[in-house]
């Protein structure tokens, strides 16, 4: 071949280069397109509302994909950390994908439902209020940037996802921060959240005949201190009486008079809760996120001597 | 004025304008990287890392990579045909429409106006201007390489082929896209097979562009700069062949462990390794042609430039593969280690052999000498220690942070918070800022080399002591 005809002719040898170039992308890229498994949709997977999408054109405008993945691997501490890895089939409105290539900021695959709206729109305006050092930078601007619900339309059109003109028409005073919230509250919903309550049920069986081995210890409640100022005060506020997240000191609990023992307290924040399960016959309304990963059962219980030493001021 | 001479204006034309999309670029890069640990550098909406970051990728790839590939093609295309460019005036014209492009490009993507997809990012308006821009310029090579006065094509002329195809295959079929207005497209293609399809694109574009592209170049300047012939024809025809066709297989290895389906993981993870191969075929090429007279390295200044360029390339060449194995995928792969993987090829490899091809270039073009060696040689060791700060940082946080996210307690619980694994960064984002500054006073050396070259090419030529041919 050294000297052969093909160096000596420019046109055979595009013409092979091309067939060369070709055979690799048409097994692992072109063909797989026109295959079933390619095409899968979970039952639950809805196409995106009118706002949702609005908010998803902000976080590609954004460039949120540079910091952000969206796809839980199927990896043990990952499952632990984001929660159910990534099926193909939640993926089928996504035009385009949104995996990412980099975690600068953490995975929000499992973002949707995870925090209440509050926490979302807090968290944009000034990421540093939760987490002192975090790098990402505020969008608090979006609160005054109106969304044009012509151009959502167009969008939503060009996709072939149904809406209303109500919906459309509603846009009209809607924030850009609006609609970003709307599409964090949805990514990754399509799957069931781990069954939290039967977890709750299996995990703290046993927790539930323990009291909190640090009841009323001194030490225990200092640190307890510390604990809720970094992890809970953003949500109820610094001096535990409500904010995001309910008041931690009345004698309210999930909504219903009548306070509850410590191993109820362990449960809700180990396991966090979701809309409507329910918990010694109270319905939660969800947004507590789950701590059981974040902190260990004795800061756990530590928090919970320190929340009693506050309600015991009251 | 004769045609080599207009085309030699065009080649140079791309040659300066890549130098100073290249400071916009490394700019940005520099940028992006304090806002990495200082969030108040974010000056929205215009200015947030989120749009800067593809500023700084784009701009590389596209303005200093691309535009000086498109410079470099056409010089070395004359030479190897041995006949002026057949259409002159339409490489004039692509010179124009370059710049054009990569200007918009970096308005658009200010403004948010962005496809999502890595390296794919322009909107649709501008991908059918680079399309167009791109059949322009094949045109003009394949026809003059058609029309060539030497018989047999050298190896650069396959690899400048090669990315030509290539290109023009991945560039049109990941922008194929649904559009929804003027500025806003949305990709044809969704969820697995939107993912499948941009990292086919996306493996690739950096397998023609800063890969294929680049060893064109390299094939080309070693022996023309070091007066040494290539060292076997024979391992280039296989080493060549057997790249083209194994490159394209590989794309998935950037889905690892996500939901595309296994099969296609798999088959992109073999073929990864087995690209070892091919590029290390490259590797030993360049080696031992420089092997035959390794004083060259000391005596003559643009060999270490060759010579350390495929060294990287070599070293990026097994990272790479070693990085689409399963069991290294899960450790690395959304790390910062990444970043230090990309730079070791974008710093390391392309930017050495790309700059030693421009000091061959503008001394030749102003039949003159490059105006100060010492220059040079402060140059290239202040960019090479600029990349291996870059590198070495984030290969370090890259793999702490891995093995953060993935460390439990004795309980069973996870050991680290995110904000406990981001913090940790700090300090290597920080060494890495130093590094891409020490990288860019390099580049200010080798910017004001060229300058000066091309200063007192002019002065001699206006002085009648020189004529251009």
């Amino acid at each position: 071949m050294m000297k052969g005809e093909l160096y000596r002719r420019p046109i055979l040898f595009a013409i092979v280069a091309t067939l060369a170039v070709l055979v690799g992308s048409i097994v692992t890229a072109i063909y797989p397109i026109f295959t079933e498994q390619m095409h899968p949709k979970l039952e639950a997977l809805k196409p995106f509302t009118a706002l949702q999408l609005a908010g998803r054109d902000i976080y590609q405008r954004e460039g949120c994909v540079n910091c952000h993945t969206q796809t839980v691997r199927p990896l043990k501490t990952e499952v632990q950390r984001y929660g159910e890895y990534s099926k193909a089939g939640e993926f089928a409105y996504d035009h385009p994908f949104l995996w990412g290539s980099k975690r600068t900021g953490p995975d929000l695959a499992r973002i949707g439902g995870k925090y209440p709206d509050a926490w979302h729109y807090r968290h944009f305006e000034d990421p540093a209020s939760f987490f002192a050092e975090s790098n990402m930078p505020a969008y608090a601007w979006l609160k005054d940037e109106r969304l044009v619900p012509s151009s959502v339309e167009a969008h939503m059109k060009a996709l072939s996802f149904p809406y209303k003109n109500e919906e459309i028409a509603a846009l009209s005073v809607k924030s850009e921060l609006d609609a970003l919230v709307s599409y964090m509250q949805v990514i990754g919903t399509s799957v069931a959240k781990r069954p939290v309550a039967a977890t709750t049920h299996v995990e703290v069986a046993e927790e539930s005949h323990l009291q909190n081995p640090f009841a009323g210890d001194a030490q225990a409640i200092a640190s307890g201190k510390m604990i809720y100022a970094d992890n809970c005060a953003v949500c109820h506020d610094d001096d535990a009486e409500g904010d995001i997240g309910p008041d931690l000191t009345d004698d309210v609990f999930l909504y219903a008079e009548g306070d509850l023992p410590d191993n109820d307290y362990f449960e809700i924040i180990n396991n966090g809760t979701t809309a409507g399960i329910v918990e010694e016959g109270r319905r939660a309304k969800g947004g507590m996120p789950a701590y059981k990963d974040v902190l260990s059962k004795d800061a756990i219980w530590s928090v919970i001597a320190y929340i009693r030493s506050l309600q015991e001021k009251k | 004025m004769n045609d080599y001479q207009y085309d030699n204006l065009t080649v140079k034309g791309f040659i300066t304008s890549s130098i100073f999309w290249g400071v916009v670029g490394i700019l940005a890069g520099i940028w992006i990287s304090i806002q990495m640990w200082s969030p108040s550098l974010n000056v929205p909406p215009y200015f947030t890392f989120g749009r800067l970051r593809v500023v700084h990728t784009n701009i590389l790839a596209f303005g200093l990579v691309l535009g000086s590939l498109m410079g470099t093609f056409y010089y070395i295309t004359m030479r190897l045909t041995r006949r002026p460019l057949l259409l002159p005036k339409l490489a004039r014209l692509t010179l124009y429409l370059f710049n054009a492009a990569i200007a918009l490009a970096t308005v658009t993507l200010l403004l948010g106006m962005t496809q999502s997809l890595e390296y794919a990012e322009l909107e649709w308006p501008l991908d059918v201007g680079v399309v167009i821009l791109w059949v322009l310029f094949s045109v003009n090579i394949l026809g003059t390489v058609i029309k060539r006065k030497e018989e047999q094509m050298y190896i650069s002329l396959w690899y400048i082929i090669a990315t030509l195809i290539t290109i023009a295959v991945i560039y049109i079929i990941n922008n194929l896209s649904i559009p929804a207005g003027l500025f806003k497209s949305y990709h044809l293609f969704a969820g697995v097979n939107s993912a499948n399809i941009e990292w086919w694109y996306g493996h690739n574009a950096v397998g023609s562009e800063l890969t294929m592209a680049v060893l064109a170049i390299f094939y080309y300047f070693l022996p023309k700069s070091t007066g040494m012939p290539i060292y076997s024809h024979r391992l280039s025809i296989i080493a060549f062949w057997s790249l083209v066709f194994t490159y394209l297989w590989t794309g998935a290895h950037h889905l690892v462990y996500t939901p595309l389906p296994d099969w296609i993981q798999t088959l992109g993870i073999a073929f990864t390794v087995f690209l070892i191969a091919p590029s290390w075929g490259s590797v030993v090429n360049g080696f031992y042609t420089v092997g035959a007279d390794w004083s060259k390295m000391r005596t003559h200044y643009l060999t270490k430039f060759f010579i350390l360029g495929i060294t990287f390339y070599g070293l990026q060449t097994v990272q790479g593969p070693t990085q689409g194995l399963r069991v290294v995928s899960q450790l690395i792969h959304y790390t910062d280690w990444v970043p230090g993987h990309v730079h070791m090829g974008t710093m390391g490899w392309d930017a050495l052999v790309i700059v030693a091809a421009i000091y061959y270039i503008i001394p030749q073009i102003y039949k003159t000498e490059i105006y100060s060696i010492k220059i040079a040689n402060t140059h290239f060791y202040l960019v090479l220690i600029g990349q291996l700060i870059f590198s070495v940082t984030m290969w370090f946080t890259g793999i702490q942070q891995g093995a953060m996210w993935k460390a439990l307690n004795p309980d069973g619980t996870l050991k680290y918070t995110f904000m406990e694994t981001l913090v940790k960064n700090y300090p290597f984002w920080k060494m890495r800022t130093l590094g891409g500054i020490i990288f860019t006073v390099g580049m200010l050396f080798f910017i004001y080399n060229i300058y000066m070259t091309i200063r007192r090419g002019k002065e001699l030529i206006a002085s009648g002591a020189q004529e251009v041919a």
